[in-house]
């Protein structure tokens, strides 16, 4: 296997030039589809967030009693799916509002009466987040006698679920075209190398060379090269990042949360994809060649 | 014309090769002893080099049988092709040397390909380079090397896996009488140590030095030989 490799780093070292497309290549594909993945992640990690914070106003009948609230409280809190339900007095919504509204806030002192309503602020067990659930809940809750009506702000949590749907299937499919295109470019390359080098490739069956000794050099070869690629990819995205926290980071959306790139395994899955890559151009090719 | 001997290495039955209509070889029957020395010769597309391709299956025969060795051609797998082709050391017309690759490197190549081990190769290869006067040349590469040099490299090449068969095809045919007078002592002393060597050659003087059996094609087929 040594004399292989050497064979394979010395054909390298021979055909610098079309070594380098395909690395760069390779690179570049690699890059923009990591990049999609690592915008995927942190948008996921964003609605994850966001999900945390996900509660549920449920405002009382104005006409509800002091037994029929206690009563609404232990009835929220036997749903599945809820995790606590806080009770919010009038007193202490319109302080709420007060805070909310800072410097207009002397606005509320006009107010002959408390016009905000009794209300519970129900926050949600981790499992019942989610679009769907939210919106069972919420039809569940309307349905007691004692609530006037629900708000968790249910158009803005299914638009971005869709977003992110969309996301998930457009990773996919980007993901698939970036893997095809990337396996063509290596394919391509190393038919130009064959093509090249077809003479050799000819004196060397001549000679009694077998299917495997001229294939395994360029099968290392493909390995090599979209090992490479994808390692100069990963670093290139990694420079972009680590430019991008830096400069942006701080303060604003960076201090609500924080960015992350893939884990060490993820980086380390996403090389041995590109070799995986490389290997696949260098059959593809081969079969073809060696017909 | 048929001519059969006892002890082939080689045996042709009624080899016929085509190609489209035209026919390169007709009804070939010729047996080959081992350790012969054979000059195959008739004029410019007698069917010289398609004998010699249709021996190391360079190309398949379009009827007939061959027997190399005891393999018969028209029932080796492709996957026992390259163990066929390590029975044989082949000069080519055109010397076929691969251009990036160093005289050394070129000739290692043949033992590289049949899994020697990396040890025994670089005293081997030295050897035979030695032995056609080019082991100070084995740093260069073909292209900066004269004709008869790259012939006696490919001599080299031919002989360095230690063959049964060694087929030249026209060895000597662009190099000048001195040089074609070193490659034939260099086949002569292959043929010594063992091997069946096969010349394709329309040199009338190398013919004439030849103390050994010819055969004539002429329109692909056997002919009795012409006296030198």
């Amino acid at each position: 296997m040594k004399r292989f490799y050497l064979r394979a780093i010395k054909d390298i070292r021979d055909n610098r030039f079309l070594t380098a497309i395909t690395v760069i290549t390779i690179a570049l594909s690699i890059m923009i589809a990591a990049a999609f993945a690592l915008f995927f992640i942190n948008a996921g990690d964003v609605l994850t967030l966001w999900q945390k914070g996900i509660r549920m106003m449920v405002y009382l009948d104005p006409e509800v009693s002091e037994t029929g609230r206690i009563e609404t409280k232990s009835r929220l809190q036997a749903i599945a799916g809820v995790q606590e339900a806080h009770y919010i007095s009038r007193e202490d919504a319109l302080e709420r509002l007060r805070g909310q509204m800072q410097h207009h806030a002397a606005l509320l002192d006009n107010l002959r009466d408390n016009p905000l309503p009794e209300a519970f602020e129900v926050t949600l067990q981790a499992g019942a987040r989610d679009s769907d659930t939210l919106q069972f809940l919420a039809e569940r809750i309307s349905g007691l006698e004692t609530v006037a009506e629900v708000e968790y702000g249910q158009q803005w949590i299914g638009r971005f679920t869709s977003i992110i749907k969309l996301f998930s299937l457009a990773g996919y499919a980007i993901g698939g075209l970036f893997f095809m295109a990337t396996v063509f470019i290596v394919a391509n390359t190393i038919r130009l190398v064959l093509y090249a080098r077809r003479e050799e490739i000819e004196i060397m069956r001549l000679v009694g060379a077998t299917d495997r000794f001229i294939k395994i050099p360029f099968y290392l070869q493909g390995m090599i090269q979209g090992g490479l690629g994808s390692f100069l990819g990963l670093t290139a995205l990694f420079l972009g990042y680590f430019y991008l926290t830096r400069h942006f980071g701080a303060g604003g959306a960076g201090e609500m949360f924080q960015m992350r790139f893939f884990p060490a395994a993820t980086c380390a899955g996403i090389v041995l994809g590109g070799m995986v890559v490389g290997w696949l151009g260098s059959w593809v090719s081969l079969k073809q060649f060696l017909k | 014309m048929t001519d059969t001997r006892n002890d082939a290495i080689i045996r042709l039955f009624h080899v016929h090769k085509r190609y489209g209509a035209k026919a390169a070889l007709q009804d070939l029957t010729l047996d080959i002893e081992k350790n012969e020395l054979l000059f195959v010769t008739g004029r410019s597309g007698a069917g010289k080099t398609t004998l010699l391709r249709l021996l190391y299956l360079g190309e398949e025969v379009s009827e007939g049988q061959i027997l190399v060795d005891g393999m018969n051609l028209s029932r080796i797998p492709r996957g026992r092709i390259p163990r066929l082709r390590r029975k044989f050391g082949i000069i080519f017309q055109d010397y076929k040397l691969i251009p990036t690759k160093t005289v050394y490197d070129n000739v290692a190549l043949v033992l590289d390909a049949a899994g020697r081990k990396p040890s025994v190769i670089p005293k081997k290869v030295k050897s035979v380079l030695r032995i056609v006067g080019m082991e100070d040349r084995m740093n260069a590469y073909p292209p900066s090397l004269s004709g008869g040099e790259q012939q006696r490299v490919a001599v080299a090449r031919a002989a360095v896996g230690d063959p049964k068969i060694i087929l030249a095809d026209e060895p000597t045919g662009s190099l000048d009488e001195e040089a074609a007078g070193l490659i034939m002592s260099y086949l002569d002393t292959f043929h010594t140590r063992g091997a069946t060597v096969i010349v394709a050659t329309h040199d009338k003087e190398l013919l004439r030095r030849a103390n050994t059996r010819v055969v004539q094609l002429r329109d692909g087929r056997l002919w009795p030989s012409d006296p030198i």
